[in-house]
């Protein structure tokens, strides 16, 4: 049943991480990110991946969460790390086979790199599980209102993000009705060749796109009726106000990356 | 009393392909007067006009011929277009269509914002709003969680918390389930009696129409009936002829009185019928 | 035998997540050939996801679905055949239109079920017949027809596989008086012509009154009951409490029953009620 996925993978919680101003946080994993970058050494790595485990913990979101976010990349995750097993030429060689060969760097490159993408998909994983999506939308809507200025159309954006994120459930169950009715007329959706499944597929597509216009169309004319007029002059009912414990994050984060850079630094 | 919506010989022809083929007239000059408090249903069968109707209240259309004014403003008046649909707020039929945001209260909010209330005030009122539809403990939901009736109260508390004079209800129960058209037709009332606030409710149910304060009949674009339920009703063959339905009461007490009994046809609620029959069986 | 039958049926829904919901609570029922059979309960009660287990669509988290005496889950590989045998026709079923024509829409079914072009052609035109859509519209976009035709052309999609079962999920939804008695006189003559097993779910008493021999009644997802339509209509205020809609007439003769007029029948439909009351009152005229 499609109506049983989870959509967003947003874990409702009390937790201080999920307290935090959504802005702060998308700031803070910003720089938690150039953290796992600026430090190219496994101590800088080391500091990330502590940095990392005492917001997880802080979260109270279950470890076992984190590591289904890294599960889907693993493929891509190990690919890359063969083919930089097998490419890298420079350090000492310690098997080779033709072109291939592996060195104690490839290894090193290798291992390295996947610690970092690990930690990366952790951390911004933890961004998501302790925001909800209209939360996150309204904080980027509110960072980059500078923008502005330069007419790039934020209130738009955010506004058809938020819109997006309202409709999602209501065009999964409505997928779902269609496939159903389909299939009641004897269509083959889940079983049957690709050719008659993909036959099969207009009569879902067609309907679904149909009935998406129907709703743009009848939700264009709600928001007029309730004078919707673009971004100018409109007030917010969702107040984003900072607390301190905001700016102590955003100082103990920046803390964190002062120590990465330095250290970095020192072993060079 | 004041007048609060006066439609002066209204016409209404959709024309496609720019104007090269005008079709039939949707609305054929309709008259009629609602003032302030009224509570009036509009009933007329599938394509007779009420939606189209209903559409000129709030200028999402605008006459081909004729004047609409709601509360003093021609619908017409470009200039005035969100002073008017403040005042004259519009509920649609599909719940799921009409809801914007993916949380009760912003998408009761939503108005409000579009129109820069202030933070204090627009709190206040989205609280009212929500209180007064009995929906102010599902705030902080997502729409998704919730019934059809309890969809289009929040559309209703979204309309509300713009404090409009009027509101106008384009069939808001055809798709809900007995319970949430009850839901829907208790908060309609509610919102009528006790803050004053004029209703049109368009529909084909007869049994919402005979809840309202006055009936309008429309049918192939013109204005045919209009005056107290039980007088409208009353006319059951007439109602049958245009493919309208009236209350079961009010059927078989005409049914009796067309076989010569003394029974009024006038009998829109199930206790003014129990009363009448007691009497003529005696 | 029964046509259909449910033996302990019991559905739950998303198994082992805190979402974890019984819908279907071991409902058995058992269905004759030819009858005409309405469905109640209020959005919720499970009878949505009970229908929905009539032609395979779900499969029972326990018991069993029987079609002519046959567990329809037996051979899994043969569920596409139960769907052509038992139709369902889903609520606001004009909105998985889909074809060019009205033609090819109806014969999406029949196509799918593997029938020759002539065969097709005759289930087409007989069902459109039947469903009171005229022939010139054969041609048309489904797309621009008026609500009421695209219901219908959507009802006759199904009739068109001609099952020997025939369900219907709120078939009259949103249509004004005049659209509801036309689709549910269309149904109930072809009910009468092919003889096949209809079940309606209706929310609306006063149109089940008007056409069914027994009802089935859910509620918390369990059966209810599932009786002649008298005696379910004689336990109305069991009914009210259960939060469905009694017909205002049978709430009438309900209080005049308080009230001392007992007429000693059950009362459902404006016409009965009318002759009994002409009966008591010429009665009463002659003593």
């Amino acid at each position: 049943m499609l109506r049983d996925i989870t959509i967003g993978q947003y874990f409702p919680g009390n937790s201080l991480i999920h307290r935090l101003d959504p802005r702060f946080k998308i700031v803070i994993t910003v720089l938690y990110i150039i953290m796992l970058f600026a430090g190219g050494t496994y101590t800088g790595l080391a500091i990330g991946a502590a940095y990392a485990l005492i917001a997880i913990a802080l979260s109270k979101i279950k470890p076992k969460m984190f590591v289904k976010s890294i599960k889907p990349i693993m493929p891509f995750l190990l690919i890359t790390a063969l083919i930089n097993l097998l490419l890298v030429s420079s350090g000492e060689i310690l098997w080779q086979w033709k072109f291939l060969k592996i060195t104690d760097a490839g290894i090193n490159i290798s291992v390295f790199m996947i610690i970092r993408i690990v930690l990366l998909i952790a951390g911004t994983s933890l961004l998501t599980y302790t925001t909800s999506p209209i939360t996150l939308t309204d904080a980027i809507e509110r960072l980059l209102s500078p923008l502005k200025k330069l007419k790039f159309p934020v209130h738009e954006l955010a506004m058809m993000m938020s819109i997006a994120l309202r409709f999602i459930p209501t065009l999964i169950e409505e997928t779902d009705k269609i496939m159903s009715a389909q299939k009641a007329r004897g269509a083959e959706i889940d079983t049957g060749s690709f050719i008659t499944r993909a036959r099969n597929l207009v009569s879902i597509l067609v309907p679904l796109f149909i009935s998406s216009f129907r709703r743009a169309d009848e939700l264009a004319t709600a928001m007029e009726c309730r004078c919707y007029n673009g971004g100018a002059g409109r007030t917010r009912l969702r107040q984003l106000k900072s607390a301190p414990r905001d700016y102590a994050a955003l100082f103990v984060t920046a803390a964190f990356l002062a120590g990465v850079i330095i250290i970095g630094r020192i072993w060079s | 009393m004041n007048s609060i919506i006066k439609i002066e010989d209204l016409h209404f022809s959709y024309d496609s392909d720019g104007g090269k083929e005008v079709h039939d007239e949707v609305l054929k000059g309709i008259d009629l007067t609602i003032e302030e408090g009224e509570f009036v249903a509009v009933l007329g069968h599938n394509g007779s006009g009420k939606s189209t109707l209903a559409k000129h209240l709030n200028a999402i259309l605008l006459p081909t011929k004729g004047k609409v004014t709601v509360d003093g403003i021609d619908t017409a008046d470009e200039g005035r277009l969100f002073d008017l649909r403040r005042r004259a707020g519009m509920v649609f039929q599909n719940p799921d269509n009409q809801i914007v945001s993916s949380i009760v209260e912003e998408d009761v909010a939503f108005a409000l914002e579009n129109l820069g209330v202030p933070y204090e005030e627009m709190r206040r009122r989205v609280d009212e709003a929500l209180r007064s539809v009995n929906m102010y403990e599902y705030r902080l939901h997502s729409p998704a969680q919730l019934s059809g009736g309890q969809k289009q109260r929040v559309a209703i508390a979204g309309i509300i918390a713009m404090q409009p004079k009027c509101i106008i209800l384009d069939e808001p129960t055809a798709m809900l389930d007995p319970s949430g058209r009850k839901e829907v037709m208790a908060t309609v009332k509610r919102m009528n009696r006790e803050q004053g606030i004029t209703v049109v409710l368009i529909t084909h149910y007869m049994d919402e129409a005979a809840q309202s304060g006055r009936v309008v009949v429309i049918d192939k674009g013109r204005l045919i009936m209009d005056g107290k339920p039980e007088k409208v009703f009353a006319q059951v063959d007439r109602m049958k002829e245009i493919g309208l339905d009236v209350p079961q009461v009010t059927e078989l007490a005409w049914e009796l009185n067309k076989a010569g009994y003394d029974i009024s046809p006038e009998i829109i609620t199930e206790d003014q019928c129990v009363d009448a029959l007691l009497r003529l069986i005696g | 035998m029964p046509i259909l039958e449910t033996q302990e049926l019991t559905y739950v829904y998303s198994p082992g997540t805190p979402f974890e919901k019984t819908a279907v609570d071991h409902v058995n029922i058992s269905i004759e050939k030819g009858e005409m059979i309405g469905v109640m309960g209020h959005t919720g009660s499970g009878k949505s996801t009970l229908i929905q287990h009539f032609n395979g669509l779900l499969r029972p988290t326990s018991g069993k679905v029987l079609l002519d005496g046959k567990d329809i889950w037996e051979d899994k590989t043969k569920i596409r055949d139960v769907r052509f045998r038992v139709g369902l026709v889903f609520q606001y079923p004009e909105y998985q239109l889909f074809e060019e024509t009205v033609f090819k829409d109806i014969a999406f079914g029949p196509r799918n079920m593997g029938l020759e072009e002539a065969e097709i052609k005759r289930r087409v035109l007989e069902t459109a017949h039947d469903i009171g859509l005229p022939e010139e519209l054969m041609e048309r976009s489904p797309f621009d027809l008026s609500g009421g035709q695209k219901r219908r052309v959507a009802i006759a999609g199904v009739m068109a596989m001609e099952p020997d079962v025939l369900i219907l999920d709120e078939p009259t939804a949103g249509l004004d008086p005049a659209g509801r008695d036309k689709i549910l006189g269309h149904i109930k003559a072809y009910h009468r012509r092919t003889g096949n097993t209809t079940l309606i779910v209706s929310h609306s008493m006063e149109d089940i009154a008007s056409f069914a021999d027994r009802i089935l009644v859910m509620s918390d997802s369990r059966l209810f009951c599932f009786d002649d339509t008298v005696k379910v209509f004689a336990r109305s205020e069991e009914i009210s409490a259960i939060g469905l809609d009694v017909p205002q007439i049978t709430r009438v003769f309900d209080k005049l029953k308080k009230r001392g007029a007992d007429f000693g029948k059950e009362v459902y439909t404006v016409e009965y009620a009318k002759n009994l009351l002409l009966k008591r009152l010429s009665e009463r005229e002659v003593p």
